[in-house]
């Protein structure tokens, strides 16, 4: 699988130049998420928190040199969880970063519990595709949340993302950051400019029933993750949107909830060069054989 | 079918019809003014598809949110974070 940068390429592209049985939750007042400050943390009832009972959720975190942004993204979701009282545990991928994640991982496993934060870290650097892929092998929980570790993501979404699940019984929710509240953060006008016009020819040319193709923040039931892993082809670039492409065909329901996107604050890109040209080419790709 | 597949069969079957329509034999054509306006049709409609497109984009960028509020509050939890997490002995 030749997967390296050409699946950095691909992630990049979301643009720098997105229960079962238990009752369904009244739907909160809907909290205005996205651009604002996060929602006034819930008081949640015990009745809320039964209703996240039963349902485990494994969030997978591939890392490569984020030494000082997972601390602070395990910290926040902790605190997330906990305060609703969902059932959670994080799983850390990291590829051997030269920068010490590791050991900064074996730390908070110390602080948290390993039950709480399971360390699969690989020898090298293998790409994402094979990251997701490997956590989630580990993931005991019956949904997995998929997000990036550089403070890009809030984790202040995911009980959000949880209420949408719920709501439609959906087998995806995918954060946006192209619908209502939803949106970006530290973009210039001319990566806000070419982020809109890429979405707006896949919108175009793939149709695909989710505003957001590029992002990577997302929840997925374990099955559906799984079955898509195994249809979805291009480990590499495409990634991303694919999955949402193969989901609608093969059937499952998609939930949208809007997010705002902040620029990594801490790190470096690991991406960069011609993302266009792989961007285009993944879309052609997908538009020709799908 | 293909995205693609259903782009060229739609098409197709405009086009076709466009075709029949527009560039029939002298026999069976259209009266003259009909024929005039549907002579530049597919002109105009990808004009107009280009119009919508520009006018989509641009008012999509114009709206695009820009989360100063969201980048503000992730900076007070950074600072929360880290001081929680010195207390409970982490070594950053
Ligand atoms: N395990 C693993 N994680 C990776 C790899 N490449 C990137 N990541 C992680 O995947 C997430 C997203 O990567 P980013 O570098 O932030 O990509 P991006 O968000 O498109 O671009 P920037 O935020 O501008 O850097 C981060 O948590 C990275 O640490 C990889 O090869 N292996
Ligand atoms: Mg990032």
């Amino acid at each position: 699988m030749a997967e390296g940068r050409a699946n950095e390429a691909a992630r990049h592209f979301r643009f720098r130049p997105a229960a079962l049985s238990a009752p369904v939750v009244p739907a909160a007042p809907r909290a205005l998420i996205g651009c604002g400050a996060s929602p006034p943390r819930p008081v949640r009832q015990r009745a809320d928190m039964a209703a996240g009972g039963a349902d485990k959720f494994s969030v997978l975190l591939p890392t490569y040199n984020e030494r000082e942004n997972l601390p602070l993204v395990v910290w926040l979701l902790a605190r997330t969880f906990r305060e609703s009282g969902i059932n959670f545990e994080i799983i850390i991928i990291d590829d051997g970063s030269p920068d010490g994640t590791q050991e900064i991982a074996e730390q908070l496993v110390k602080i948290y519990g390993s039950d709480k934060i399971l360390l699969r870290p690989r020898a090298r650097k293998l790409g994402l595709g094979t990251a997701y892929i490997h956590g989630m092998k580990h993931a005991t929980g019956n949904f997995i949340v998929i997000m990036d570790a550089d403070l890009s993501h809030h984790p202040k979404f995911i009980p959000e993302f949880i209420r949408k699940q719920k709501e439609g019984n959906f087998d995806i929710v995918s954060g946006t950051r192209y619908k209502g509240n939803g949106g970006v953060y530290g973009w210039d006008l001319k990566r806000k400019l070419i982020s809109r016009g890429a979405n707006f020819i896949t919108q175009v040319l793939l149709r695909p029933g989710a505003s957001d193709l590029t992002g990577s923040f997302r929840l997925y039931r374990k099955e559906v993750l799984q079955k898509l892993m195994e249809k979805c082809v291009s480990k590499g670039y495409v990634f991303q949107m694919e999955m949402i492409v193969r989901a609608r065909q093969l059937g499952y329901t998609i939930g949208e909830v809007p997010i705002s996107f902040v620029d990594r604050v801490y790190g470096e890109s690991k991406l960069g060069g011609n993302e266009i040209v792989s961007f285009l080419k993944g879309l052609l790709t997908l538009f020709a054989t799908t | 079918m293909t995205k693609l597949g259903q782009w060229l069969c739609g098409l197709a079957l405009l086009g076709s019809a466009w075709a029949a329509l527009a560039l029939a034999p002298p026999g069976l054509r259209l009266p003259a003014p009909y024929r005039q306006a549907l002579l530049p049709l597919p002109v105009y409609l990808l004009v107009a598809f280009g119009c919508y497109s520009l006018a989509t984009v641009g008012y999509r960028l114009a709206t695009f949110n820009d989360c100063e509020e969201a980048a503000a509050e992730l900076q007070e939890h950074i600072s929360a974070a880290r001081a929680d997490l010195r207390r409970r002995g982490l070594r950053f």
